[in-house]
């Protein structure tokens, strides 16, 4: 007798999900089949996050069905979806820092009923590390884990919890070149056991890798419905995507660059754990040039931009212009012509609670005609405001708008308009594009390529590789805190710089 | 100046510091401040006191005041968690509230004498040699239950389920939510747990150690002594009872140096040297031992803070954040 | 009973309009006195005669008008303290201690003394005590600004154990050494030390006789005015306000985080320090015991009833002001204390109003 195969393991139809202000899915109909890898494809903003939230239980559609294996649901909590074998690996970690592995994947549960016996539970958590080859220290605080190893974490959480189901947020976002692959030689052997895999993500060239078939969202919408991986290109992909034949392409003018603004000689730090951060690290960059910095999160940016920009003490000097602004305060760099667009555009890069104009005039307040000796005048602050949100094609309803009702894209225009406005000698970019919708990446990207052809020296630090790729004239690689080479971007092959990544010097450097 | 009294004495106010300061760190460890901790002290003590008074019951008022308290609480817990207020300033109203009621509803209690909590020895333990008397005789029975409680508490906070689940709110809620676990649910509950355990403070005082009622008196700032202590003990329970000791130690050590018209050292039964005693000369001097209780909470602020950061500990690091589901960061 | 609608709390998307602040304040107000109201009513009061009698007592002529303005006076300032602190996310809780220190130090002047009171001209006696009160109240404003410059430490337990420092502080040096015949006060200021009131003029306007208003209201408009300036207009204001939102952002911009905590705390401090003075000189003329019914917390409750707004500071501070004159005949005397608290419990209840808006949603009718 044959069996008829077994049901979907997921069939999501017609969601509806609405925030104030914001249809983030719009009828959308996702299915998984059991046993396959489902990639949900989108960028960002394009509702992928929230579709799945819904899954996992955290939120609840306004209309439309979810069965899992056939069978219809309603969950009203994530503890539901965690029932019926959902589990979530989520892009930013949900995991407490100061407690250990193993009490982060005990967390939530009804067992051990009172009393914790850790031991006994930090080997259940080792075998079952052994069954899927994810080894990760289970007495070890989270705090004390490397990235990678952290998402391991986050992946034995839904193990121990019988999930049949993982989705998958964003995984690659902070792995190295090699790394991913382990996740992906991972993610097969955990189909071959019987789950099945729903992965987000917005790059193309992963999701091809690993796929079975594919769902697109764009703008909320599903553009492609479980579609097979069979005979897709990277064209049909992008145009399903962001509904262009080509994603974009920036014009990068050839120039040469000129002297050395940016000079970093033999800085070491340590970054918040006391670890050291940056080792003996050098480099230069030069007026009119995009120098990308390479690397896994960790590896020590961070801390590269926080030494330049004075937000960090260390070793060795750093010399703008030749003059050493290391170990001083911010406003030392600043008044030396550094200016700094932070990875955290709302907790760091703005003050969220005040308005537009008041975020731009945070490093010219003092001067004329927006500040006096003693004061603010404010109508002419407004008036440089307007003039810069029409220079950048800053969407708001005008000025006096609070910087928090800004979207992303838009609030890093406002900061990057208040950092040009500055006449810097060097930028120093830390994901200025990240989580941006394309259109924003774009607009972001053109602006760092004209602050280029003024001649202004860039640090860029990014985790996109084809950002790095499309954008720096060279490229350094990070590892641990040293630089592993320096390569023309023109001629560098994404192959050599994930090996560097991962910590092989280059041979001829 | 006599040693084992000022243990013992020590003991005794150092309890009702214990309850209020492992209260508080019941919620701040949820990741809710409160800092009406004074005003639910002070309605503890009230309600309590009057309580016993009309029941005939000490024990049905210590009862009433941990209900006061734990409702009082709850007042602040909406206002925090679910309208996302300003926490500061909440708890600040509530120290309005909680003293303003108490004044209200506690007038013409003063002078009364209700029944209180009796003063028993421990059988067997207070006979032993010097720390016996100390410890285990002549005691309230609630600084006998002050023992028990900070050793529970502290294995409830570290080695417990439901404790994992509490550190793990009031570090990352957002963890804990996608597991499952109802971050207001666990914040609400251990505000309204940090609510009762002031009461119980509150009415420490008025039924028990200091009996009586003495209006804004009877706390007279303890409540934010216990606040800074909750610091100073890195929000361990242990801790903030050996600080709430020790403070005890310290109040009843400055009181008593009022007392002998000379310091007499002795070595050998010989007397080796002595001088007066300023303060006894002149009592005006006693303004400044009455400030030391709180000259000495700044020391242990400004000590606890060093040691913090030194050792890279700190408050649960979603204290003081309303919790917002979706929102990034906590 | 089934609804055809609910209620649901919706985020807002826009910027809340103009005026809800200012309603949601007016709101609170008259709901805490209408809880009040219902309190009083249980304990066997009549609320509505109470309510009369808060009207004539404060607002009914212009003696007592004057009497509620004298009350204002102080809060005016320590509103204003308390509300440049908070801008900066400084949880000045220390304002009644430096409002004592104020006061202690501005008596300094009359009780060292510190200049010739025979022969030194008025205004420089009062001129001097203005200087001395907000010295006082700096130092004490300095202490927790520079704990928490260096070590990082709470200020709100510091500033609060500093109120009770300065108590007895004060207690010692009027029990003691400048005790007036053994009793907790030292003896009367001389005249040249008294703020001039308008009663002083009496022979000129028959009509001053018995007003009590003194120049101190004018030193809290003066101060209303300046910090306004301050905070709307200056670099520093900018500052405070952006160190207020966001500190990172500030420290990322080039500002000394460092050096405006200790300025904010101080200038703070300097203004409670102010109101002391003001109370020393224009009303109790002397030092004692007890100067303030709690102006310090009161302060508080004044800058978040205004949303931090210097000319609401002044408007706020005459209700409160009235508010502590009504209550010196009301019983029972803890009323005042619980109507504060009630009313500061309203308003940030209600400042979830401003991040919020309600929404009546039909509910769907069932097939």
């Amino acid at each position: 007798m044959t069996s008829s195969p077994p049901p979907n393991a997921v069939e999501m139809q017609d969601i509806v999900i609405r925030f104030p202000g914001v249809l983030a899915n719009d009828q959308v109909n996702l299915t998984l089949k059991h046993g396959e890898i489902h990639a949900l494809l989108g960028e960002n903003g394009a509702g992928k996050s929230t579709l799945m939230s819904a899954l996992a239980g955290l939120y609840k559609p306004v209309s439309g069905t979810i069965k899992i294996h056939g069978e219809p649901v309603s969950f009203n909590s994530p503890k539901d979806a965690i029932a019926k074998g959902i589990g979530m690996v989520h892009q930013h970690f949900m995991l407490v820092p100061t407690q250990t592995v193993t009490e982060n994947i005990l967390l939530g549960l009804n067992e051990p009923k009172f009393f914790v016996d850790l031991p006994k539970y930090d080997q259940k958590i080792r075998d079952l590390q052994d069954q899927f080859g994810l080894r990760v220290d289970p007495t070890a605080k989270i705090w004390q884990l490397s990235v990678g190893e952290q998402q391991r974490v986050e992946i034995l959480k839904t193990l121990y919890r019988g999930a049949n189901i993982l989705i998958m947020d964003e995984p690659t976002a902070v792995l190295a070149p090699q790394e991913i692959d382990e996740l992906m030689n991972t993610m097969r052997s955990m189909t071959e056991q019987g789950k099945s895999i729903i992965f987000i993500s917005h790059k193309l060239h992963e999701v091809t890798t690993v796929a079975d078939r594919l769902t697109v969202l764009r703008k909320g919408i599903a553009t492609a419905e479980g579609i097979s991986i069979e005979g897709l290109t990277g064209e049909k992909l992008a145009e399903l995507m962001v509904g262009r034949k080509v994603i974009f392409s920036v014009e990068k003018k050839e120039q040469e660059p000129g002297d050395i603004v940016l000079d970093v000689r033999g800085v070491s730090a340590q970054n918040n754990k006391g670890v050291r951060a940056l080792n003996n690290l050098s480099l230069d960059v030069r007026e009119g040039e995009i120098l990308g910095i390479a690397g896994v999160a960790g590896n020590g940016q961070s801390e590269l931009a926080e030494v330049i920009t004075g937000l960090r003490a260390c070793e060795g000097s750093i010399l703008m212009n030749g003059e050493d602004v290391a170990n001083h305060e911010p406003s030392k760099a600043i008044a030396s012509g550094v200016s700094h667009i932070p990875e955290d555009r709302t907790g760091v890069g703005s003050a969220p609670n005040m308005t537009i104009t008041e975020n731009t005039i945070m490093k010219n307040y003092r001067d004329e005609p927006i500040g006096n000796r003693w004061s603010i005048n404010f109508t002419e602050a407004r008036n440089h405001a307007r003039g810069l949100k029409d220079a950048y094609d800053i969407l708001a309803p005008n000025v006096t708008t609070m910087a928090r009702k800004l979207s992303g894209g838009n609030l890093q225009k406002v900061i990057l308009a208040r950092e040009i406005t500055t006449n810097p000698k060097l930028m120093v970019a830390m994901q200025p594009t990240r989580g941006l919708d394309v259109g924003a990446i774009e607009s972001i990207q053109r602006l760092l390529l004209a602050q280029r052809e003024e001649g202004t020296a860039i640090l860029l630090i990014s985790e996109e590789l084809d950002e790095l790729l499309t954008l720096s004239d060279r490229i350094a690689v990070l590892h641990e805190g040293e630089v592993m080479g320096i390569l023309d971007a023109e001629n560098a092959e994404v192959k050599e710089i994930g090996l560097m990544m991962t910590g092989m010097k280059r041979s001829d450097s | 100046m006599n040693i084992e009294i000022i243990l013992h004495a020590g003991l005794a106010t150092g309890t009702i510091l214990l309850f209020a300061a492992i209260g508080e760190i019941f919620a701040e460890r949820s990741g809710i401040l409160n800092l009406g901790v004074e005003g639910m002290m002070l309605l503890g003590a009230m309600a309590g006191f009057s309580t016993s008074l009309a029941t005939g019951n000490a024990w049905v008022g210590l009862l009433v005041a941990m209900i006061a308290g734990g409702v009082l609480s709850l007042a602040h817990g909406l206002v925090t968690i679910h309208f996302q207020a300003d926490q500061v300033v909440s708890g600040l109203s509530l120290t309005f509230l909680g003293t303003g009621l108490a004044l209200v509803l506690g007038e013409g209690l003063t002078g009364q004498h209700p029944p209180t909590i009796p003063i028993v020895d421990i059988p067997l333990l207070s006979q032993i040699p010097f720390l016996g008397p100390v410890l285990f005789s002549e005691h309230s029975l609630l600084v006998y239950v002050g023992y028990l409680f900070a050793p529970l508490a502290w294995y409830y906070v570290y080695k417990t389920r439901p404790g994992m689940h509490l550190r793990a709110v009031g570090e990352k809620p957002s963890a804990a939510d996608t597991l499952g676990i109802s971050v207001y649910g666990v914040r609400y509950f251990y505000t309204f747990v940090g609510g009762m355990l002031a009461g119980l403070a509150g009415a420490t005082i008025s039924l028990s150690v200091s009996p009586g009622w003495y209006s804004t008196q009877t706390t007279s700032g303890q409540g934010w002594i216990a606040v800074g202590l909750v610091i100073f003990a890195q929000w361990n329970p242990i801790r903030a009872a050996f600080g709430g000791y020790l403070f005890g130690m310290l109040r009843r050590f400055i009181l008593d140096l009022q007392g002998p018209a000379l310091f007499a050292f002795y070595l050998k039964g010989k007397l080796i040297g002595s001088f007066d005693n300023p303060l006894y000369a002149n009592s005006n001097y006693g303004f400044f031992l009455q400030m030391m209780p709180f000259v000495l909470t700044i020391i242990a602020l400004v000590w606890g803070s060093r040691a913090a950061t030194k050792k890279r500990l700190g408050a649960p690091a979603a204290l003081g954040v309303p919790y917002i589901r979706g929102e990034r960061g906590l | 009973m089934n609804l055809p609608y609910t209620v649901i709390f919706e985020k807002r998307t826009a910027d809340y309009p103009k005026w809800l602040p200012a309603v949601t304040s007016l709101l609170s107000v008259i709901v805490a006195f209408i809880i009040s109201g219902i309190v009083l009513k249980i304990i066997g009061g009549d609320p509505m005669r109470v309510l009369k009698f808060f009207f004539t007592a404060t607002f009914g002529s212009w003696p007592v008008f004057s009497d509620t303005m004298v009350k204002a006076t102080p809060l005016i300032m320590v509103g204003l303290a308390c509300a440049v602190a908070f801008k900066m996310k400084l949880w000045n809780i220390g304002a009644e201690g430096q409002f004592y220190m104020g006061a202690f130090f501005s008596s300094l002047v009359v009780l060292v003394p510190m200049v010739n009171l025979e022969t030194t001209p008025k205004f420089i006696v009062i001129a001097l005590m203005m200087i001395m009160g907000m010295i006082g109240g700096a130092i004490w404003g300095f202490i927790p600004g520079y704990l928490k410059a260096k070590y990082q430490v709470n200020e709100i337990i510091i500033t609060l154990m500093l109120n009770y420092v300065a108590l007895y502080w004060n207690n010692f040096w009027i029990f003691d050494k400048w005790s007036d015949a053994g009793f907790q006060m030292t003896p009367q200021f001389e005249k040249i030390a008294w703020l001039p009131r308008l009663s002083d003029l009496a022979k000129e306007f028959k009509a001053f006789s018995g007003i009590t208003l003194h120049l101190g209201v004018v030193f809290g408009i003066v101060a209303a005015i300046i910090i306004w300036w301050i905070l709307e207009r200056s670099h520093w204001g900018y500052e405070i306000k952006l160190i207020g939102d966001n500190p990172k952002a500030a420290r990322y911009a080039g500002l000394n985080i460092t050096k405006n905590l200790i300025l904010v705390m101080m200038l703070s401090g300097a203004l409670a320090g102010l109101a002391g003075m003001s109370e020393i000189s224009g009303v109790v003329h002397r030092l004692q015991e007890k100067i303030s019914p709690g102006y310090g917390f009161t302060g508080i409750i004044v800058a978040w009833l205004a949303k931090l707004s210097p000319f609401a500071v002044i408007i706020v501070s005459i209700l409160f002001g009235a508010l502590i004159v009504a209550g010196r005949e009301i019983q029972p005397s803890g009323l005042s204390n619980l109507l504060q608290g009630i009313i500061l419990f309203m308003v940030i209840s209600s400042d979830v109003l401003l991040r919020y808006k309600i929404r009546l949603v039909r509910l769907e009718q069932e097939a």
